[in-house]
């Protein structure tokens, strides 16, 4: 009950412009509210400023009171010396090649799905997309341990497959998500296709993908976006240094320089852009895609 | 096809195309199922058996009965501050991550000047996650030097009251909480598109009548936008339930067990005492809570919650 309303959001259509519109008061009100998302968006902008501000600061203004925003001199160098304090180059290769894929696994096989449960009729169909459906709601905490037990009987621990490999297997959300979406593209023209003597296999890819890119475009990147920022999962599964993701990485360059803020702070700078370039680039795909998962994400 | 050449089947036919699209079928959704059996259901039921015996991955694996709920739910004193934890962070985070969503949600639906903008910074939050992140807010916090004491102290907050944020047990929360609600400003998104789906004759008939703004908020807007904040509170709470990682990098569960979260107990007794059968009591508990609490949120929700059909 509670999935049914995204199901209706879920669809790509267009904003219905305008709100309320008030009578009285008019300008007074929009003025009032322009300040109000002024002094909003300063305290959302704030601690991002003030993360780049400390990290180009010189070693002795760090804990300087009262803090001073603009950093005399200013400390490119931080950003250069926090990268060489540890292996982050390696780190970020290995972020990458875990998050391309993850990305890859998660839009082939979810895709896969959500053509079967949307354009393909079968017995049972509904109830097994009923039950997939409602492991939507089972805590991820309940399979953890469990799932740990599975891969490290099968040897995997400290190796990339606990963290790739499940990818592999059409995780339920954006199954779900994309399946909305599919169900959108006209019958008529996977029919027309099937005239012509194409398996399915053959509409899925040259038919149903095209058709859904900004779909497809959406989970990739929120999926990217997800295994970038993932840091229980290599965690748990990577012991060995040289597999850390930037993420364990960083969290272990804090235990070793809990006191150099200006280099903690360069460093989360360096890890954070890859994913404020993709949002800015993609900015369209991002904001769709977070009012469709935005609710699942928190 | 190749049937087209046989006696007059039509039925027959048909019944063969039916089958083999159903086996296309299955093979399509084949990724789905077999991922769900193998690290879905099947971790699942194993769980459920590890969950009454000791089981420590190594070399027990006796069958205990319900020693390790009983254990839990009688002489677990962590279990139950982790519980009451978890309880007091969804009680305060859900409703403001809500509030603070909708708010610059009916703010941006003024049609202020600048959207493009102000919907890009809000959303900033949304796409600055991760370890980076919690140390930026690690920093913030900072006693001495952080941008929030600062702030306080400007304000006038006496020096020696400054609260000393993930180092004192009675502040640690609130300071996960306000984080928290940094994070929820990217939830706009959602509440301005149903916004925007409010029929705009419905506040007209309400200013005919006299209605103040206030007023209409409650009687037009919360309750033709009651869907979306249901949803939001379902998953809400459901992620608030499971909101632990973030105190595992920020302060290992303390100051005193402070910031001990569900999630967190389960993961240290997992991983790092190795006891998996009695983690697995407490996760079997987590999920008949959630379900509880979901189950309870549905029953409710037919008392608040206007779905669209029955207003129009």
């Amino acid at each position: 009950m509670a999935l049914s309303r995204p199901e209706v959001q879920v669809r790509p259509r267009p904003l219905r412009t305008g709100g309320p519109r008030r009578v009285g008061g008019l300008k007074l009100g929009r003025l009032l509210a322009f300040a109000a998302l002024v002094a909003l968006s300063l305290m959302v902008l704030y601690p991002a400023l003030w993360m780049v501000s400390t990290s180009l600061k010189p070693d002795a203004q760090v804990f300087a009171y009262p803090p001073r925003w603009i950093p005399d001199p200013v400390m490119w160098g931080n950003y250069a010396k926090a990268w060489a304090s540890a292996p982050f180059t390696r780190y970020a290769v290995n972020s990458l090649l875990y998050a391309v894929s993850v990305t890859f696994g998660t839009v082939l096989s979810c895709s896969l799905a959500a053509y079967g449960f949307s354009k393909l009729r079968f017995p049972g169909r509904d109830f097994l997309f009923l039950v997939m459906l409602s492991t939507m709601m089972i805590p991820g905490l309940v399979t953890m341990v469990p799932q740990y037990v599975l891969f490290s009987k099968l040897g995997w621990i400290n190796t990339y497959l606990p963290l790739v490999v499940p990818s592999f297997f059409a995780g339920a959300f954006f199954t779900f998500l994309l399946r909305q979406y599919f169900m959108g593209v006209p019958n008529e023209l996977l029919e027309a296709a099937r005239m012509d003597g194409a398996n399915e296999l053959w509409i899925w890819g040259r038919v149903m993908l095209p058709l859904t890119t900004p779909a497809l475009a959406t989970v990739a990147i929120f999926t990217f976006d997800g295994a970038w920022n993932d840091y229980v999962n290599p965690l748990l599964y990577l012991n060995d240094e040289r597999l850390y993701t930037l993420q364990v990485g960083l969290a272990s360059f804090r235990s070793a320089n809990d006191t150099q803020w200006q280099l903690l702070m360069a460093a989360s700078v360096l890890v954070l852009l890859p994913v404020l370039l993709i949002f800015f680039v993609f900015q369209k795909y991002f904001i769709e895609g977070a009012s469709l998962t935005g609710s699942v994400k928190g | 096809m190749s049937r087209a050449s046989s006696p007059p089947l039509p039925r027959r036919q048909s019944l063969n195309g039916r089958q083999r699209e159903a086996l296309w079928g299955y093979l399509f959704i084949a990724p789905w199922l077999i991922g769900f059996l193998c690290f879905v259901l099947g971790p699942m039921l194993f769980s459920l058996y590890a969950s009454f015996t000791n089981y420590d991955i190594t070399s027990r694996f006796d069958w205990v009965g319900v020693r390790n709920y009983v254990q839990l739910l009688t002489q677990d004193s962590r279990f139950w501050k982790a519980l009451s934890n978890t309880a007091y962070y969804a009680v305060f985070a859900v409703p403001l991550g809500i509030a603070t969503g909708l708010l610059i949600a009916l703010l941006l639906n003024q049609e202020v000047r600048g959207q493009r903008l102000f919907r890009t910074i809000f959303f900033l939050p949304k796409v600055l996650t991760g370890v980076a992140v919690l140390l930026l807010w690690l920093w913030v916090f900072n006693p001495q030097v952080g941008l929030i004491n600062t702030a306080l102290y400007r304000l006038g907050v006496n020096e020696n009251n400054l609260p000393l944020w993930f180092s004192d047990p009675a502040w640690s929360k609130p300071a996960l909480i306000i984080m928290s609600m940094w994070a929820a400003a990217g939830g706009f998104m959602f509440y301005l598109a149903a916004l925007k789906g409010v029929p705009r004759d419905l506040y007209e008939s309400a200013q005919i009548d006299g209605a103040s703004p206030w007023r209409q908020f409650w009687a037009v807007t919360v309750p033709l936008i009651s869907p979306v904040i249901f949803f939001k509170l379902i998953t809400g709470i459901s992620g608030a339930m499971q909101f632990w990682s973030e105190s595992l990098i920020l302060t290992k569960g303390g100051p005193s067990d402070s910031t001990l979260f569900y999630g967190l107990y389960i993961w240290q007794t997992a991983f790092t005492d190795l006891r998996m059968g009695y983690a697995s009591a407490m996760a079997w508990i987590l999920l008949l809570i959630t379900l509880a609490i979901t189950g309870l949120q549905l029953w409710f929700s037919r008392r608040w919650v206007h779905y669209e059909g029955e207003v129009r």
